[in-house]
């Protein structure tokens, strides 16, 4: 099957810096992509230049062997075979929902008979059988964006693609409609890529999250390996909660994940000589020890299950914490670090 | 610079080439054509004969006195219904506004000959109440202030129109949050509301000013009788005797109109540099002042007002329509449809009429409507510079008065179409070519503004469909913007059926339009048959906007050249 592959991928506006720099990436057929990153880091330019509506200014973009884009030549959307879920929708106003699902088998000259057929098989996917007649404007927004997917669905697209599709929608209805994707995702077997700034959305979702930040992609992994063994400050900083503090560490030491006599050497024993690294501490691993370091409570917060701390350790470092008890502001606390990775 | 190949990636190849004849055929050729006979003339010393000749400068002296005269009258009638209207608990006000508009929508040789059918010892109307001069007095409208007067009344609604924008822009909210500050009505009336107003008053004058210096109707029906000539009218009668200096004398004159056009628009531009109050007032309420026991002081005058400039005249002009035979008084049972029978069945030429200018205002609003999705597509979707230069060149020929375009068009086709060896001119082509240059802007404005509003994945979703260039076209964004279309289709119609200015030097026999036949029959004499047939035209302007009027709600703003 084919993979999507980008390939040295650049594209400038304008202005200045480019927005997409250098970016390299191949999503295998049927896996579900997300692009996270914060706003304008150039996640949407990437995705607009998959579809079709932006070209690279270097670099290319295949489907499998067949080229769809590159700085010379450009296959315009129209015949891509891709599907997309915008932010606004973009459903047509003019159209009842079941025109709007089945316009691109219009377009393809499907068949009346057969293009009702399938027209009827997206909406019931997406549970809106009920809805086929009504405008777009009758619809609440949870219902068009299923609209939205079920157009998406009609085709057996080789790519969709989804662009902060659930930014616009209440909490309550994000949730449901993740399911919805990932039920979308399992049925049609079509490679997804998912553009959101919102981690835990890319998370739940995806089989794979790519970090970018400022036009460059900076990590490519499944969620639970982001999650745990992300590189560099930035892809740390994004991913989950947690504190990023600076400790000095001999570099020779190969070793990325510390356990708690490493920390606390590195901590207590302050060794100038040694070169200074990274070190992403999740509050899951903060544990309120007596025999652990000093640690100042600036901020306890009741979240429902459990306290959210904000600390601060002796040498003026921030760091978050969870508690089952209460503690308050103003205490000092003594807490052992679990477990530490290298950044 | 990076590649712009992206900027038009949506666009078929021959969208271009397309947009780029219709720019150069409808703008650039007639508007370098005009300037280089001008340029040639000037410099061949020809322009020297005609400056020494004292009837242009006596043309252009009766052009700035008329012009200014009517800003006056037009600032004033224009700037106190804009005030009471906008600002004041007047009752009916939707219906004064828009009785008040209709002087801008009809032709102008119309309100001339409504207004010569009230006054004057010939006025069926006075004859009827027995109010009429004595015969042989003379007509006090075929005079410098009559031709004011008259650029006045149909130009007081774009002064309206100005002013109104300015008024608007201060919210319910601010005036409330004014009162609570401490500050009266009143004070907050001059202090706050009518400053905002001064940019529209100047801007609004301005454009009554211009639309003066390029008005034919108006001036040919009063001025020409009484030997009096503006420079619109001067261009016409050098033209009406051919001779072999006329291409360079008419160039000169269009040249010296276009000067004082240039110089009442910027005027206008450096007003209103910077100060476009449109943008900061929200769709909330206006605020509203009340006028308390001048209530009805006020609405007197509002509707006395209407009565004598919209009323009165067209009552004039019915009478005259209705006259029986010269010297009957008109009673209801004198009153005869004589006239009417003649110009709609009998009389060939008012047929004709009919028939050219009905075909040319559809063949304007059809083609333009065509020429606007395209053009109007080009200009929202390309990211690029000429863009912007593009729309600025099809603005250009709506900007100039109608006489200079007209000219401008004579002096492009005067001479065979190269290649082909054909000649348009004297043809109905030429008028038609004419008519898409001058009425382009008016299509294109409402087109551009939806398409502005459109989101754009809407066109983008249609693309990942598979909809090519014209499938999406047709499916998805044509639906969106026919509202739109449609006025631009209606607007065009309107205006074109009632052309008098460009026809009237580019008609010949056979090609005739309504305008044209109004003003012949008026010249000739038949004064009853101009009547009536202007009686038709103004029903028809009626019924055209109340349509417009009706399909408002669902049209961009802006798009209703009296509803901005």
């Amino acid at each position: 099957m084919a993979p999507l592959i980008l390939n040295s991928l650049e594209k400038r506006f304008a202005s200045a810096a480019p927005a997409v720099r250098d970016l390299s990436l191949t999503v295998q057929q049927g896996r579900f992509l997300a692009l996270l990153g914060p706003s304008g880091c150039g996640k949407t330019t990437v995705l607009r230049m998959i579809a079709g509506f932006e070209q690279p200014t270097d670099g290319s973009i295949l489907l499998g062997e067949r080229l769809l884009a590159d700085a010379a030549t450009m296959l315009p959307p129209e015949r891509r075979n891709m599907a997309m879920v915008f932010q606004s929708y973009a459903l047509w106003p003019h159209m009842t929902v079941a025109e709007n699902v089945g316009y691109p088998l219009t377009v393809r000259g499907v068949g009346k008979d057969r293009a009702r057929q399938k027209v009827r098989e997206a909406l019931s996917a997406v549970r809106l059988e009920a809805y086929a007649d009504r405008r777009p404007a009758a619809l609440s927004g949870g219902q068009r964006q299923r609209v939205a997917l079920a157009r998406c669905l009609v085709t057996e697209p080789d790519v969709v693609l989804l662009d902060e599709p659930l930014a616009n929608l209440d909490r309550h209805l994000r949730q449901e409609m993740e399911e919805t994707f990932r039920e979308f995702h399992s049925r049609s077997g079509a490679t997804m890529i998912y553009v959101t700034h919102d981690q835990s959305e890319a998370m739940a979702l995806a089989t794979d999250v790519a970090v970018m930040s400022e036009g460059r992609l900076l990590q490519v992994a499944p969620p639970e390996v982001i999650y745990a063994r992300p590189e560099g400050r930035i892809v740390g900083g994004l991913v989950g909660q947690g504190s990023i503090l600076s400790v000095r560490m001999p570099a020779e030491e190969a070793v990325r994940h510390l356990d708690w006599p490493r920390l606390r050497d590195a901590l207590l024993h302050c060794n100038v000589a040694a070169p200074r690294s990274d070190v992403l501490v999740r509050p899951q691993d903060v544990i309120l020890d007596g025999s652990g370091i000093a640690a100042a409570v600036m901020s306890s917060f009741f979240e429902g299950e459990r306290y959210a701390l904000r600390l601060q350790l002796a040498d003026g470092q921030p760091l978050r914490a969870f508690s089952r008890q209460a503690v308050r502001e103003g205490e000092t606390v003594r807490v052992v670090l679990q477990s530490g990775w290298r950044l | 610079m990076p590649p712009q190949t992206y900027s038009r990636d949506s666009q078929p190849r021959w969208l271009f080439p397309f947009v780029a004849t219709v720019i150069l055929v409808l703008s650039v050729l007639p508007l370098a054509r005009l300037a280089a006979t001008g340029i040639s003339s000037a410099l061949k010393g020809e322009a020297g004969r005609l400056l020494a000749d004292p009837a242009l400068w006596e043309a252009t002296l009766n052009t700035l006195t008329t012009s200014l005269l009517g800003m006056i009258a037009a600032v004033t009638l224009g700037g106190s219904f804009a005030v009471l209207l906008t600002l004041f608990d007047v009752r009916g006000r939707g219906a004064l506004g828009f009785l008040f508009m209709l002087p801008m929508m009809i032709p102008p040789q119309v309100t001339a000959l409504s207004w010569i059918g009230l006054t004057g010892p010939s006025s069926t109307l006075l004859k009827a109440i027995g109010m009429a001069p004595p015969l042989g007095s003379p007509q006090p409208l075929y005079s410098i202030g009559g031709i004011a007067l008259l650029f006045g009344v149909q130009h007081a609604p774009l002064v309206y129109l100005a002013m109104r924008a300015g008024l608007l822009a201060l919210p319910k909210e601010g005036v409330e949050a004014a009162r609570l500050s401490g500050a009266s009505s009143w004070r907050v009336l001059l202090d706050i509301v009518l400053p905002l107003a001064v940019p529209g008053l100047v801007a609004g004058a301005a454009i009554a000013f211009v639309s003066g210096v390029g008005n034919f109707g108006i001036p040919a029906i009063l001025g020409i009788p009484a030997s009096i000539y503006t420079l619109p009218t001067l261009i016409y009668s050098k033209f009406a005797s051919f001779g072999p200096t006329t291409f360079s004398d008419i160039s000169i004159i269009s040249a010296l109109i276009t000067l004082l056009a240039v110089a009442g628009l910027s005027v206008e531009a450096r007003v209103l540099r910077g100060r476009d109050f449109r943008t900061i007032g929200h769709s909330g309420q206006a605020a509203l002042f009340t006028l308390g026991r001048f209530r009805w002081i006020a609405e007197l005058l509002l509707w006395g007002l209407t009565c004598v400039i919209l009323v009165l005249p067209f009552l004039a002009l019915l009478a005259s329509s209705l006259a029986p035979a010269y010297g009957v008084p008109l009673t209801p049972e004198t009153a005869t449809l004589h006239a009417y029978e003649e110009v709609l069945f009998r009389q060939s030429v008012t047929r004709t009429a009919f028939a050219n200018s009905i075909s040319l205002a559809f063949a304007s609003a059809l083609g333009l409507l065509l020429i606007s999705v395209l053009l109007g597509y080009y200009i929202v979707q390309t990211r690029s510079r000429l863009a912007g230069f593009i729309a600025a060149l099809a603005e250009i020929p709506y900007a100039l008065p109608g006489i200079v375009l007209a000219v401008a068009f004579i002096l492009l086709f005067a001479a065979p179409l190269p290649v082909v060896g054909i000649s348009i001119y004297g043809t109905v082509w030429i008028i038609l070519i004419a008519y898409l240059s001058s009425f382009l802007a008016v299509s294109l404005k409402p087109v551009v503004s939806a398409y502005r509003q459109l989101d754009p994945s809407l066109e983008e979703a249609a693309r990942l469909a598979g909809a090519g260039f014209s499938r999406r076209m047709r499916d998805v964004m044509v639906p969106l913007i026919a509202p739109a279309a449609g006025s631009s289709v209606i607007l065009v119609f309107l205006i074109a059926c009632n052309e008098l200015t460009v026809s009237a030097l580019l008609w010949s026999a056979g090609t005739q339009t309504l305008g044209v036949a109004i003003y012949n029959l008026d010249d000739s004499g038949s004064f009853d048959l101009a009547a009536a047939l202007s009686v038709l035209v103004v029903a028809m302007v009626v019924v055209l906007m109340l349509a417009l009027e009706l399909m408002a709600r669902r049209l961009p703003v802006g798009a209703l050249p009296w509803r901005r």
